[in-house]
């Protein structure tokens, strides 16, 4: 059973801007996100057949709940993130402590290697992905592709709203990917065409990629995305996955949606 | 030229990271050369290039190094050099930095500074307000003097091949009595072309010398004179194909013999026999030069009429003849102390674009020794262990020629359009 994990949203909200989507004058509905983070582990569980972790929130740490950004799993290695802005890095002790308590082997990065997770780094079983510029630096990749043994193919971000990989690109299984491609510089484009075959390729259109349509979680054939993208919600459908559009408009608040908010533990 | 070198690590083929980070410098009107690249054999391996970046100025070279550093670009850590004065005077410090006669920059105050006046085996001196080093011999170091020590700070490039595709395109030290002269003469001579039109057109209207310099160094052994070259040779000078002429003094010795009484050691040049009393030759020629005073004066009273001295005087040919121990006399101009003859090479070296070295070991060696290894350089001897030992010393960038240095004169001459 896929397990991931999530964290409540107690102490969610609005409390600086670290990226364009985030205005202090736009607060966040507390009971709201609430609602919206229940009915997005709820679909986790009862539908896509997912095991969810919960994580302890912490009071002054509102962007916690964004797990996706704890760090990078793989065979029992978590590697820690280390966040670009001051206001995130008071979460990297926590997730550690999370991995470290349950059971990983936890890794630190030189504190002069930005490195934002699984927000900036997702991939196939024999090919990974590394988002950089924005957020991550490429030179972590590099360090990264060493500890894991892994193919890490770094991808310029040149779009300031799409500022982690997970906001414009997203493995499905099969090896299809839903991505969208203005998100990235040229060379970053022509790179994933080259190892992704157009007929494994799904392109989110402009304004569902604006509604971060690519911040979806895939669980077997199960993808849950935000609502308000039809045409990528059809796309996934024909192609025989299970769309699960859900309303997680008071995430996208802080500039974030489903992908975001959970973590593959596996 | 500015110049830093960065390294680039990761998966940066199929990433395209290496080619994004190519296209930025070129973009930014830098240059590149990959001095090092290591592709990794799997997919999972990394792979890594050392590309050293060019620019035609600091503040553009900072810009570049700016726009590829998120790409993963690394400079390569580097400090100043270290500096010590030199304890006397003739004495360098213990530890000071020998050279090669690779192109070498040396970092001071945070900034590379190209070595002025490169050649092997010597030591860098530095001047502070304004920055600058060059090369100093051992022997014309002062005390005080701040000199380059240790390798800390210390760059040495590797050599840039000529852009012509010819002979000297692939710099490397091959002697072979058994490869085709022809084409590797016709090359000598394409440059010779080359320079002597660069000369042209820096001595009349005065444009800045471009390409593959202004100049032809010959430096030749007696044996020229003897094995019947002395024609060709002249023909050359008078044809305005040589520039500087490095000899000892048996060349000018024998060829103005020759002059005189047609002889070149003795041996009739033309009946090919000895000529009786005929070993007196030089000696006298000798005696008449030095009463006259100078190689110059000799040829411009009439006192010698034709050959290689005569026309490297009609045609104003930088000479500097290097005296040896073996030498009678000798004649006047031949530079006894070999520092000072040292001296007077290097002052005759810019400019030259080319060196042909025919015949002689000893000072086809002593121009080795300060040439940079930038200079294409020919080396022609009957005897393969000639070009062999220069390119032993480190001249690896001679081309070996085995041959007779008559046959090859006149074949280069005839290249050049001699008609005998």
């Amino acid at each position: 059973m896929p397990r991931f994990l999530v964290c409540p949203p107690d102490h969610f909200g609005i409390q600086y801007e670290i990226n364009p989507w985030i205005r202090l004058s736009n607060a966040v509905d507390k009971d709201a996100s609430q609602a919206q983070w229940q009915a997005l582990t709820r679909v986790l569980e009862e539908d896509a057949g997912a095991k969810l972790e919960r994580m302890t929130p912490v009071a002054g740490l509102p962007d916690l709940v964004f797990t996706a950004n704890a760090g990078v799993l793989h065979d029992g290695t978590a590697v820690i993130s280390r966040f670009r802005h001051p206001e995130r890095r008071g979460e990297e002790k926590h997730f550690a402590r999370w991995f470290s308590e349950h059971g990983y082997r936890v890794i630190l990065l030189d504190k002069d290697y930005y490195f934002e997770g699984a927000g900036d780094l997702l991939g196939f079983s024999d090919i990974w992905f590394g988002g950089y510029r924005q957020r991550s630096d490429i030179k972590a990749h590099r360090v990264l592709s060493d500890v894991y043994g892994k193919e890490i193919l770094p991808l310029e971000l040149v779009a300031s709203r799409f500022y982690h990989l997970d906001t414009c690109f997203c493995p499905l299984s099969n090896g299809e990917l839903l991505y969208y491609p203005a998100a990235f510089d040229t060379y970053a484009q022509a790179a994933i065409a080259d190892r992704v075959d157009a007929r494994q390729r799904i392109v989110a259109p402009h304004a569902e990629a604006a509604r971060f349509a690519c911040n979806a979680v895939c669980v077997g054939r199960h993808v849950v995305l935000p609502s308000g993208c039809p045409e990528t919600t059809a796309m996934l459908k024909d192609r025989g996955y299970t769309p699960h559009p859900l309303d997680l408009d008071q995430f996208l608040k802080s500039g974030g949606s489903a992908k975001c908010l959970t973590l593959a533990l596996d | 030229m500015a110049t830093e070198t960065v390294t680039l690590e990761g998966h940066i083929i199929d990433s395209l990271i290496l080619a994004k980070v190519l296209d930025a410098i070129l973009q930014r009107s830098g240059a590149f050369t990959i001095n090092k690249m290591q592709v990794g054999a799997t997919r999972e391996d990394a792979s890594s290039a050392t590309i050293a970046v060019q620019a035609d100025s600091p503040q553009r070279l900072a810009a570049i190094l700016h726009a590829i550093q998120p790409h993963g670009a690394v400079v390569e850590h580097a400090a100043d050099c270290t500096l010590e004065p030199a304890p006397k005077d003739g004495v360098l410090p213990d530890a000071f930095y020998a050279t090669s006669h690779l192109r070498t920059q040396i970092r001071l105050n945070h900034q590379w500074l190209d070595v002025e006046a490169i050649e092997m085996d010597v030591a860098i001196r530095v001047t502070p307000d304004p920055p600058a080093a060059r090369t100093v011999p051992m022997a014309e170091v002062k005390a005080g003097d701040l000199i380059v020590t240790g390798r800390t700070g210390v760059r040495v490039f590797p050599l840039e091949r000529p852009k012509e595709r010819d002979a000297f395109a692939f710099m490397a030290a091959d002697v072979s009595s058994e490869r085709p002269h022809h084409a590797m003469i016709t090359d000598v001579a394409r440059r010779m072309w080359l320079i002597r039109d660069n000369w042209q057109k820096a001595h009349t209207s005065g444009e800045a010398a471009c390409g593959p310099g202004t100049k032809v160094l010959f430096v030749g052994g007696p044996a020229i004179i003897h094995a019947g070259g002395r024609e060709a040779l002249s023909w050359l000078i008078d044809s305005g194909f040589i520039h500087v002429l490095f000899c000892g003094n048996a060349l000018a010795a024998h060829d103005m013999e020759a002059s005189l009484f047609g002889t070149s050691l003795g041996y009739g040049l033309r009946a090919g026999c000895a000529v009786p009393h005929g070993h007196e030759h030089h000696l006298r020629t000798i005696n008449r030069v030095r009463n006259a005073g100078s190689l110059t004066h000799a040829v411009e009273s009439g006192l010698i009429r034709d050959g290689v001295i005569a026309s490297c005087v009609h045609k104003h040919v930088d000479m500097v003849l290097a005296g040896s121990i073996r030498d009678d006399g000798p004649l006047p101009d031949v530079i006894t102390d070999t520092r000072h003859a040292q001296t007077a090479m290097r002052a005759a070296l810019p400019g030259v674009g080319l060196a042909v070295l025919v015949a002689t070991t000893l000072h086809a060696i002593a121009t080795g020794n300060c040439l940079p290894a930038k200079v294409p350089t020919v080396c022609v001897d009957i005897n393969p262990a000639v070009p062999t030992k220069l390119s032993d010393r480190g001249s690896f960038q001679s081309i070996g020629l085995v041959m007779d240095a008559a046959s090859f004169l006149r074949q280069l001459a005839q290249a050049l359009g001699w008609e005998r």
